[in-house]
């Protein structure tokens, strides 16, 4: 089902969010067995996807837009170092604002609309009523810096990677709903150096085979794969930044709660080649669910609670599910007719 | 060609340099890709005995994506691409590209940038070139040709550069001083290198022995494979046999059979065609795989890399 977004809601204090059963329906379900291991699960993008489903497009829009947009607002006015770009990332940038302008404009007609001159272009972002003339390059004519400009109109975290000596490098990005993890502190890290804390992976050589593949992806090639957490409270913005936050909401979960305290937070993470600078976008578009709403599938139920009963220890702590692993594997038993 | 192919039209031929033709080649059906300096194009020729595919690096400033150019200097040894493109291709022929990959992009992050080109190895800095000067980045290019043969746009160059082109001669008796050029170097600077492997080799030499860290080297060598000795190459999966000749790659004896092996260089870099080897030994001549995998002998790079014995088994 392809969405419309809503009214805004919340992901702080009242938590106001919710999932439609459409949202429901076409929610990215990341566990293709009973077990969750360790896999370079990347599979190639290729668009359109199945129609209504969040891998139609290259950039996903649905009920969540203008929460999601009114939220990044809100963090990056408490702290402007969630959006960064070094100044040799400025043409990536402007690759990043045609992707993203020319993809919304021909998947979402209805909501975006892109006219080119030579180097005269013409934004119009119906949803955000945002109404644009600048340059195509010139970062001078437009109202914020590019990344920032359009990082705050897309759903999702996003960072570009800057490709040199068979590596790549976190140089700018806007980072708002991140997994615990800091932009300010990984920029300008190597692909190892940021994956560093990952327990596991880099004995097994995870990352040095996905290097190799993602610094050869060429452009009109994109690649995507899921990562996954859980999360407590429909909080989107849970960042080391902000840790006293929501630290101790890990606290809050009880047996009676569980439902609606603990969601699965997937992640559609997304590798594209930008053509005129040959950095790699990646994009971290994050989707929320309760519980209570992931129950109503009786597959997901089932599998969400063999999933979490075998994840290996190192698993648990580094995804921080420690407090309250063992309420969530409780609550989910009773949906698993094997216990 | 790959199902990403794209058809051009040949629009213009110039001669730039005595062996040296400058092909623009225009869409057929939209526009052609944007794409970042430094990017070649495989252009497949169909030859007599086969099909040939060779890579050109774009020569074209890349806001410009009407057309591509691309420049080609007649091999005396050609292996029948360069040949190819000098007497068979003539204006409003039809050609089949690639879509533009880069091995060989700027460092951006320079705070400034050597550009050294030998010969038709000019050619991926005139796609640089006119992004450095948008950027306002501090550059030097340093050509080194022989004007009896190479030195395409010296003249444009010379004009648009001014202090920043050093041209060398050597027709003229003109010689690059590389320790010169190399040395008291401010922190920052990065060196790019196009041209045959002597200068290439040359440049590193020299700059290693000056100190200069090799991420600050950047390099892209002509892609030919080296021609070797034949041999036979055994499929088990379609159970097929394979004859190479002395003058083909691995990679074109596959393709001349029907057998599509992803690529994108052609010339050991990319990692794209690495095949699986089950028997055999392997005279590995890419800059890919590790030493460890190279080792192992489990893989190859067909596109350079050859038998070292008179046969290979591959699981293809």
């Amino acid at each position: 089902m392809r969405m419309s977004p809503k009214p805004v809601q919340t992901f702080r204090d009242d938590f106001t969010y919710s999932n439609s059963p459409g949202a429901i329906a076409r929610f990215p379900f990341p566990f293709p067995e009973d077990e969750y291991r360790y896999s370079v699960n990347i599979e190639p993008h290729v668009t359109p996807g199945p129609e209504g489903s969040v891998y139609e497009f290259l950039l996903d829009i649905d009920e969540h837009y203008l929460s999601e947009m009114a939220e990044r607002d809100i963090v990056l006015k408490e702290n402007p170092q969630r959006c960064l770009a070094m100044p040799h990332m400025d043409l990536a940038c402007w690759d990043m604002i045609e992707r993203c302008m020319q993809s919304l404009a021909a998947d979402y007609p209805q909501h975006f609309s892109l006219t080119i001159d030579g180097d005269q272009w013409t934004w119009h972002n119906r949803l955000l009523n945002i109404h644009d003339s600048f340059t195509f390059g010139d970062s001078s004519t437009l109202p914020l810096p590019p990344m920032e400009y359009m990082g705050r109109q897309v759903q999702g975290d996003f960072a570009l990677l800057d490709q040199r000596d068979g590596d790549l490098f976190l140089d700018a990005g806007i980072v708002t709903c991140p997994a615990d993890w800091s932009l300010a502190f990984d920029a300008g890290m190597s692909f190892s150096e940021w994956h560093g804390p990952v327990p596991m992976a880099h004995e097994m050589g995870v990352f040095d085979r996905a290097l190799k593949y993602l610094t050869a992806i060429p452009v009109g090639r994109p690649v995507r794969r899921l990562n996954w957490t859980l999360t407590v409270n429909a909080r989107m913005d849970t960042s080391p930044e902000t840790y006293p936050n929501w630290g101790t909401d890990r606290a809050s979960v009880t047996a009676d709660n569980v439902g609606e305290k603990v969601h699965l937070r997937v992640e559609l993470q997304v590798l594209d080649r930008m053509p005129r600078s040959n950095a790699l976008m990646f994009s971290i578009r994050t989707y929320l669910l309760s519980f209570d709403d992931l129950v109503t599938n009786p597959d997901w139920a089932r599998r969400m609670h063999r999933v979490l009963k075998t994840l290996p220890p190192e698993l648990v702590e580094y995804k921080g599910l420690g407090r309250y692993h063992d309420l969530a594997v409780e609550w989910l038993s009773r949906f698993d007719p094997a216990n | 060609m790959s199902i990403d192919s794209i058809p051009v039209r040949v629009a213009a031929i110039e001669a730039v340099a005595p062996m040296i033709r400058e092909f623009r080649l225009e869409a057929i059906d939209g526009s052609l890709p944007a794409f970042s300096p430094g990017s070649h194009v495989q252009v497949a020729m169909p030859g007599e005995q086969r099909e040939i595919r060779n890579a050109y690096s774009l020569c074209s400033d890349p806001r410009e994506t009407g057309s591509y150019r691309i420049a080609v200097r007649l091999q005396e040894d050609s292996r029948g691409g360069s040949a190819f493109m000098h007497s068979q291709v003539s204006v409003g022929d039809r050609l089949q590209i690639t879509p533009p990959a880069n091995f060989f992009a700027p460092a951006w992050h320079a705070r400034k940038h050597l550009l050294i080109a030998g010969g038709v190895g000019i050619t991926p800095f005139m796609s640089y070139i006119p992004e450095l000067e948008r950027q306002g980045a501090d550059f030097e290019l340093h050509y080194l040709y022989r004007s009896s043969q190479t030195g395409a746009y010296r003249d444009e160059l010379m004009h648009r550069l001014g202090q920043a082109f050093n041209g060398y001669d050597s027709d003229a008796g003109v010689r690059c001083d590389l320790s010169v050029l190399l040395s008291n170097r401010e922190p920052g600077s990065h060196v790019y290198i196009c041209g045959p492997e002597s200068l290439i080799e040359g440049v590193r030499e020299t700059a290693r022995a000056l100190g200069w860290p090799e991420s600050l080297i950047h390099y892209e060598a002509f892609a030919a494979p080296e021609p070797g000795e034949p041999f036979k190459a055994k499929l088990v999966r379609s159970g097929r046999a394979v004859e190479v000749a002395a003058d083909e790659s691995l990679l074109e004896a596959l393709e001349r059979e029907g057998i599509e092996v992803p690529n994108l260089c052609r010339g050991g870099v990319c990692g794209q065609c690495v095949t699986s080897v089950v028997e055999g030994s392997v005279e590995h001549r890419d800059d890919f795989l590790s030493a460890d995998e190279k080792a192992s002998g489990t893989c190859i790079m067909p596109c350079v890399s050859r038998a070292a014995g008179n046969h290979l088994i591959l699981d293809l």
